[in-house]
């Protein structure tokens, strides 16, 4: 057992992996001598070689169709887009091809890859590398789309992501990734994918959350729970494909949701839960399901991030008023 | 079999001022008298201290990630001050020397990399495109702008300037290849600093000049000393001239180093060897001029201490001035986002409109 953070935890799933399976490869920039931008590879390359962590030239499309490549000739590629907000070349490689391939040939060509990027705000960043548009993944049929909450989960299912035969969009919330230590046992562990996980048991209210807003929802649910609201507290965790019967199992015991993202407001993933609600919960809820986001506006500079990302208070009040209808 | 040549190529490399500070062959008409170099030269000394200043106020807490230019300046200042004011720049995140030099502010700048978008808002170099991060990604817009010079008889030109790993990117390629195809008037910089992050120049490309990948596009391609800024501002001015007539656009390579770390959150110990530095702090484009205007008894290092002084003295004013500037509203994040704010969006607005100026 080791206290890691989310980002040792990253590197130590790579680690395993890479020991435990030669064809595990890693590429991305400035992912070998400098061990990342953020250290998540840092090591890696020292001890795996310069063929197996390989710096690329700068160059996001290249980055993931050449990952496709590998990973159609049964390499494990990991590849890493070092900020979401430079992830966006590589949609065409990953719409047009990695989440179809399998489609496309009827089973003879799969991709089983994994594209790690760090996104969110919150750690006063320069323009582009703040944002969060996971949910633009998620539309994309044939793909998987995966967000760790904390260092165990990040390990867990990082380890999952490897070892899927499918491509698998595996997003780092940042502000997380110093935030808290956890013991884990480096054991090569999975955890399951396409899963939920229920954090927090409550029978008043259901939130439902993902990444780095597991952290303030938590936070909300112990601040209400001294005003005698008990909340369950679901982290997404897989939010493509979603597991949409742990949430509706629960909402059927609470009544009651409030789904909470960072990401802007208008189609983002809150509002498919929303939606599921709808079509499959609604006559077991006894309140309109609230949404806590962030503002449909760009990502603003550091100076008012704060303002744009949601708070433990936004979370309260939106409770709140959704145990008022009874 | 036949079998012939059916393309050759050379790429040529200009250089007027050696590292030494000691002049090669005939100088360009306007670098003949030493003392009209004086003005390119303080343009280096106010990039080089706003730089400095600006890390001193990251370090300090007091702005946010920021980008040095340190080593670069006479790369930058040479293709500003090539411009004129109604061609177009369209920079990466470390051309603030270029920018100081179009009439940007120094305010505005540290207004920007202090986090808020109003530093972009410029009040004199008003075509000039903001600071873009996603690498490559502005040499596309500067096609588009030339095009439209073009179509509209202007004569204007536009200039991209990227990085020596912005050059592996498609956009990069992309770019270029347009801009042949329609002889824009566009001349595309790409300083190549030998570093992108970690990686240096070696393994960004196999190609022995970033210059010659402008002869796949069709383009003329060269390379200048990006450290001599009379040989910058010289093959810069040709270009854009040429281009300004409707001789299409150059590829010009400026060979230069990034002195500092990549940006203020990275830590260069960790990929390169600190005696590459000190060999390269011999070519510093600033001591070289400096070294030229004394021994051409124009300058003296009584004046240059009077300059620093004087140009510190700008630079803190207008770190003050930043520091002294006025939060925006919370709620001014939603002022810019269309021309007027669809009715959908206005109760979101209004959240934050009911908490006045935090
Ligand atoms: C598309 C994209 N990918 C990655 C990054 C992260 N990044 C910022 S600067 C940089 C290196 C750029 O190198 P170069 O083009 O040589 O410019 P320099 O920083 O040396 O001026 C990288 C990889 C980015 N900003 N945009
Ligand atoms: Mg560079």
């Amino acid at each position: 057992m080791a206290e890691l953070t989310l980002l040792e935890a990253v590197n130590k799933a790579l680690a395993y992996e890479m020991a435990a399976d030669q064809d595990v490869i890693l590429l991305g920039e400035d992912i070998g001598v400098n061990g990342g931008v953020f250290r998540a590879t840092d090591g890696l390359q020292d001890r795996f070689g310069e063929d197996r962590v390989v710096d690329t030239p700068l160059a996001e499309s290249l980055i993931a169709g050449m990952t496709i490549g590998l990973a159609a000739q049964g390499l494990k590629p990991v590849a890493e887009i070092q900020f979401m907000g430079f992830i966006y070349p590589t949609i065409d490689q990953i719409l047009n091809h990695a989440a179809r391939l399998r489609t496309r040939t009827r089973g003879r060509i799969s991709c089983p890859m994994v594209l790690r990027a760090p996104f969110g705000g919150g750690i006063h960043a320069p323009e582009h590398h703040s944002e969060s548009t996971e949910a633009m993944f998620a539309h994309i049929p044939g793909l998987r789309v995966v967000i760790p909450s904390s260092p165990a989960r990040a390990y867990g299912l990082l380890l999952a992501a490897i070892r899927d035969p499918d491509p698998v969009i595996f997003l780092e919330p940042k502000r997380v990734y110093r935030m808290l230590k956890q013991d884990i046992d480096d054991s090569g562990e999975a955890l399951p994918l396409d899963v939920c996980f229920t954090v927090r048991q409550g029978t008043d209210i259901t939130l439902v959350s993902w990444g780095a807003m597991i952290h303030e929802t938590l936070q909300a649910a112990d601040q209400l729970e001294a005003e005698g609201i008990d909340c369950e507290v679901i982290d997404v965790a897989t939010i493509k494909p979603l597991d949409v019967e742990t949430i509706l199992e629960s909402v059927q015991r609470t009544g009651r949701c409030v789904i909470i993202h960072e990401a802007a407001r208008t189609a983002g993933f809150g509002a498919e839960i929303a939606a599921n609600l709808a079509e499959f919960g609604l006559m077991n809820l006894f309140a309109p399901v609230g949404r806590v986001t962030g503002f449909d506006t760009v990502m603003p500079l550091h100076l008012l991030e704060k303002f744009y990302m949601p708070s433990t208070e936004n979370i309260c009040a939106t409770v709140r008023q959704t145990m008022e209808y009874s | 079999m036949t079998k012939v040549a059916v393309a050759s190529f050379d790429i040529e490399f200009y250089q007027y001022l050696n590292p030494r500070g000691e002049i090669l062959g005939d100088l360009p008409e306007f670098a003949k008298r030493a003392a009209d170099l004086i003005p390119l030269y303080r343009d280096m000394i106010v990039t080089r201290i706003f730089d400095s200043k600006a890390v001193t106020l990251q370090r300090t807490g007091q702005m946010g990630t920021y980008a040095s230019s340190a080593g670069q300046e006479a790369s930058v200042v040479g293709l500003s001050r090539a411009m004129h004011k109604e061609d177009m720049l369209f920079p990466t995140y470390r051309e603030h020397g270029a920018y100081l030099a179009r009439g940007v502010t120094m305010t505005e700048l540290f207004v920007y990399w202090g986090g808020n978008e109003e530093g972009m808002n410029f009040a004199n170099a008003c075509g000039d495109f903001p600071v873009c991060i996603p690498i490559a990604t502005q040499v596309p817009h500067a096609v588009g702008a030339a095009y439209a010079f073009k179509l509209r008889g202007q004569p204007r030109v536009a200039v991209p300037v990227c990085g020596d790993g912005a050059t592996s990117k498609g956009d990069f390629y992309e770019g270029i290849n347009a801009a042949g195809v329609w002889n824009l008037p566009c001349v595309f910089a790409v300083i190549n600093n030998q570093w992108a992050i970690s990686q240096p120049r070696s393994r960004q490309s196999a190609c022995q000049t970033m210059a010659q990948k402008a002869i796949a596009a069709g383009i003329p391609g060269e390379q200048v000393d990006g450290n001599d800024v009379i040989a910058v501002y010289d093959r810069f001015v040709k270009a854009l001239n040429r281009a300004r007539s409707g001789g299409g656009p150059t590829l010009i390579e400026s060979i230069t180093y990034r002195m500092s770390d990549h940006t203020t959150a990275d830590d260069a110990g960790r990929y390169r060897n600190e005696q590459e530095l000190i060999q390269q702090k011999a070519l510093d484009p600033i001591d070289r001029l400096n070294t030229y205007l004394i021994e051409q008894s124009v300058w003296s290092e009584q004046q240059n201490q009077q300059l620093i002084e004087e140009v510190t003295a700008e630079v803190d004013a207008a770190a003050n001035d930043y520091l002294n500037t006025p939060r925006r509203a919370p709620h001014t994040i939603f002022d810019c986002l269309y021309e007027t704010l669809p009715k959908a969006y206005q109760s979101q607005a209004g959240r934050l409109t009911a908490l006045g100026d935090v």
